[in-house]
């Protein structure tokens, strides 16, 4: 066990857990921010997406030791009222069924507007293809991507 | 006019409103909770009052209507397309309504509470409406007596009722307090098609903006004061269970509060209970991390229970039982083997697809709270009244003593049907006595699954020197269950004709998986008809066409399962939308049509070479479910479908050695991902007045069927096993 000084969502946390703890089980399990998602903790589903220093990261691979001090951005923090242009789009498009992988899937499409303000087709595919959507979402998330990059 | 009797059986509307309390009901911490304001909603006043009308139905004295939606949730989007249904009979504003999840409750909710067959709407459209209408009627004698009229001469709509020859007008919310409990007649008026003003509309899932700012809807969400997390370690491999493991050693590690031998068998089991491993190591403890190291540092001795099999094995079987295996279903008319003795030219191929698991995004996970005579379980359950007799009986409690709340669900595809999560989460509950939240690693819960059995089918046809279609047969086996739907097309559309369906055997755990066996049987059946309607020179949506006449014209043998003009129906408007005919150099196109769940639905794929490699760009997709509900529901869901036929198609399987799933994760396991996916897919609904059919499952099917084609097309490579990028075929020698 070991203390460490987090600053996610612009607030400063502090947290005691083993130094080898992945970001995505201290904000669920320790700051019950439960609406990063947990899919398969080997960086191969992209549902645990967050943003360090505004770039997406898979938080189940990531150990809290090597986030100190660092911005993290989680789907809570993405907007203060839900309101950022790519959870706007989404909800335009009526992109969830299930909704489980959607905050990871928004992470990743913010970060990519974030560096790239009009993706192209293919820049939307390389960019998203480490989110799985089960039930098969991709198409109506590359509508919101695009519409998200209008707004 | 469409009358209505408002009972079911012995469950009739007039008792439910006092039976369940009726009245006053207050308070609105939910509003912030666990409901769901539709799209401007919160233009309507929180109400300080509310009354339960019945039990789908609270109106509060603002106006603002509370519709619970009474199944579970699992991406399908019933949350907003049953409640739409109350509204529309209710004759209320959409923005006026919000919704929540309904309790598994059999007294409140006359529908079964469950998601599975595409039946949630079709076995509610007749409670759904009863309820809006109940409430309406109700809303109307009480404004009647209150003024003093008959509720004739009233009329109401969009949440306000009006006198047809005078000037009073009152709000549903002002009348609702004195609406309570009047008694509803045994039958009720509905409205005509015609007259819907919210159904088949484009309205959004009433859960997106929680979905987009990450609320804790999920039942890996749930969290609850004093409560352990938990984990399973099952055995290694199937026909394997535990002896027993190092368990002080695990006792002793940081956050590890207990770890022990779970057994969840119990007399009597029902479908629902199909599992793998009755005998599990449980560990309790602080925090999921803790317990994925605890789970690391386990030292077990397994016992062999049955041998163990491989994917080898599997496929031997397979081809040893379509002969011998068991036949489960049948069907022959004329004379099928004289009939392909004399046939001018005969195509037979055979189609094989392997295991596959469901893979939801959220892994299986349940709540739990055991008490010596009580349990309290949450969590993701596509059939929550099945786990509430099952908890009861493996407990040993009465099922009333025993709850069940349902999360919204990350997936649920034929997964949650199988309860032996929740039973396990109770096991755990009651043995470490305290309330627990069990969580499955994803590797947890691929290598211990209820998974789509491997299936093998061999079609034949027989055509004369005319070209036509003389004879056919197939014959399917499966492991355990046959893929093969005797009376299906083309049943009924060739006048010799034979279908079996056969059994083999597996100690694999199986069960039903998204569209059971149709997925598998569209796949093959629409492929080997395109591969004959080739041989017969035939284009394959006319060829196709032909058979239905001939089903309808002149039906061959006993009945057949669908109906021939609405088949032909999907398969014509998806001609039309794709403008099949219309060659485009460099694009190679499929079709397929398939009926399943009550409802049909015809694609047509577009498939590119790009790197060498067939890609899907665009699909066309026509379906006949009867009455739509939610177009944008529904056509997300069926857009969903066509992905997800793909996919597996084309990437997925699980393969077996020694006894054991060789894929474990997303690494090894493929799923279909973004820069796999179609550009495009259009939708379109027949328009009818049919009550409304399945729309969860009847989009995958086809979608394989069409891959196929659209892959011959482009590669001239017919795709005879699944996953089609293995490129192979089982011998059947």
């Amino acid at each position: 066990m070991a203390s460490f000084e987090l600053e996610i969502n612009g607030k400063q946390k502090t947290v005691e857990v083993d130094p080898s703890t992945p970001l995505l089980w201290v904000l669920r399990d320790h700051l019950d921010l439960v609406g990063t998602k947990y899919g398969c903790g080997v960086a191969q589903c992209g549902a645990c997406t967050v943003h360090l220093n505004g770039t997406a990261v898979r938080s189940c691979s990531l150990p809290i030791s090597a986030v100190t001090g660092q911005s993290i951005t989680t789907i809570e923090g993405l907007s203060e009222k839900g309101d950022h242009p790519v959870q706007k789009a989404w909800l335009e498009v009526d992109v969830p069924q299930c909704g489980y992988c959607q905050a990871g899937q928004i992470m990743s499409a913010a970060a990519l507007l974030n560096s790239n303000a009009s993706p192209s087709d293919e820049e939307i595919e390389a960019a998203m293809s480490g989110n799985i959507c089960r039930c098969g979402t991709y198409v109506r998330i590359k509508n919101a991507i695009k519409s998200a990059a209008k707004l | 006019m469409t009358v209505i009797k408002t009972k079911i059986g012995r469950r009739s509307f007039l008792k439910t409103s006092t039976a369940a309390g009726g009245g006053l009901l207050i308070g609105f911490s939910w509003l912030t909770s666990c409901s769901s304001l539709v799209e401007g909603a919160e233009e309507v006043a929180i109400p300080n009052e509310w009354f339960k009308i019945n039990g789908y139905i609270k109106i509060g004295d603002t106006g603002m209507v509370t519709i619970y939606s009474p199944n579970p949730e699992i991406g399908q989007n019933v949350m907003t397309s049953m409640p739409m249904i109350v509204a529309e009979e209710l004759d209320v504003p959409w923005k006026n309504v919000v919704v929540e999840q309904g309790k598994l409750d059999s007294d409140a909710f006359k529908n079964p509470q469950f998601a599975g067959g595409s039946l949630s709407i079709m076995y509610a459209w007749d409670p759904l409406r009863m309820a809006g209408a109940a409430g309406k009627y109700m809303l109307l004698a009480a404004a009647a007596k209150e003024w003093g009229v008959t509720a004739a001469d009233l009329t109401a709509s969009e949440g306000v009722i009006k006198e047809t020859n005078g000037t009073r007008s009152i709000g549903y919310g002002e009348i609702a307090s004195k609406a309570v409990g009047i008694e509803v007649p045994e039958k009720l008026e509905l409205k005509e098609p015609k007259d819907y003003k919210l159904l088949g509309t484009w309205k959004k899932n009433v859960e997106g903006s929680k979905i987009v700012t990450g609320k804790p809807l999920f039942g890996l969400d749930f969290k609850r004061e004093g409560m352990r997390l938990a984990m399973i370690e099952h055995p290694p491999a199937f026909g394997m269970k535990v002896k027993d493991f190092n368990v002080d050693e695990i006792k002793a590690m940081d956050g590890v509060s207990d770890a022990f031998i779970v057994d969840t068998s119990f007399e009597g089991p029902q479908w629902s209970d199909v599992n793998a491993f009755n005998n599990l190591i449980a560990i309790v403890g602080d925090s999921t991390w803790q317990l994925i190291q605890a789970k690391k540092a386990l030292k077990v001795n397994w016992e062999t229970v049955t041998p163990a099999e491989d994917s080898e094995m599997h496929e031997k079987r397979l081809v040893k039982d379509l002969e011998n295996g068991k036949v489960t279903g049948s069907r022959r008319d004329g004379n099928p083997e004289a009939a392909f003795a004399n046939a001018a030219k005969v195509i037979e191929r055979s189609y094989s697809s392997p295991f596959m698991a469901h893979n939801t995004m959220e892994p299986m996970n349940f709540f739990a709270h055991v008490t010596e005579n009580s349990a309290e379980l949450i969590g993701p359950t596509q059939t929550p009244q099945a786990l509430r007799d099952s908890a009861a009986k493996m407990l040993g409690i009465p099922a009333e003593n025993v709850s069940v709340d349902m999360t919204r669900m990350g997936g649920g595809f034929g997964r949650r049907l199988y309860n032996h999560t929740g039973l396990e989460a109770a096991a755990i509950s009651k043995k470490a006595g305290v309330p627990i939240k069990l969580i499955y690693k994803r590797e947890d819960d691929m290598t211990q699954g209820t998974y789509r059995p491997p299936y093998l089918s061999t079609y034949k046809a027989g055509l004369d020197k005319d070209n036509n279609l003389i004879a056919f047969s197939v014959k399917g086996v499966g492991l355990p269950e046959g893929p093969v739907f005797p009376n299906r097309f083309p049943a009924g559309a060739v006048d010799n004709f034979l279908a079996e369906s056969k059994m083999s055997e597996t100690n694999i755990s199986t069960g039903a998986w998204r569209a059971p066996r149709s997925h598998f049987t569209a796949g093959a059946e629409q492929s080997f008809l395109d591969e004959v309607a080739e041989a017969a020179g035939k284009d394959p949506i006319e060829f196709r066409l032909e058979l239905f006449e001939k089903a309808k014209n002149s039906p061959v043998g006993a009945k057949y399962e669908y109906d021939a003009d609405r088949y032909a129906g999907v398969l014509k408007l998806v001609k039309e939308k794709a403008n099949w005919g219309v060659e485009t150099p460099g694009v190679y196109r499929g079709v397929a049509a398939y009926f399943c769940h009550n409802s049909y639905v015809a694609q047509v794929m577009d498939v590119v070479m790009e790197n060498n490699q067939s890609k899907v760009k665009k699909v066309w997709c026509t379906v006949d479910c009867g009455i739509v509900i939610n177009k944008e529901g529904a056509t997300n869901i069926i857009q969903g479908g066509v992905i997800d036929g793909i996919g597996h198609a084309l990437y997925s399987q699980l393969t077996f050695d020694n006894g054991s799933p060789v894929q474990k994760n997303f690494d090894t396991y493929k799923l279909i991902r973004h820069n796999q996916s179609p550009k495009e897919i259009e939708v379109y609904f027949v328009e009818n007045d049919i009550s409304p059919t399945g729309l969860g499952e009847p989009g995958l099917p086809p979608a394989i069927g069409a891959l196929a084609s659209a892959i011959y097309k482009a590669t001239g490579k017919r795709q005879y096993h699944q996953p089609f990028t293995e490129q192979r075929q089982i011998s059947i020698g």
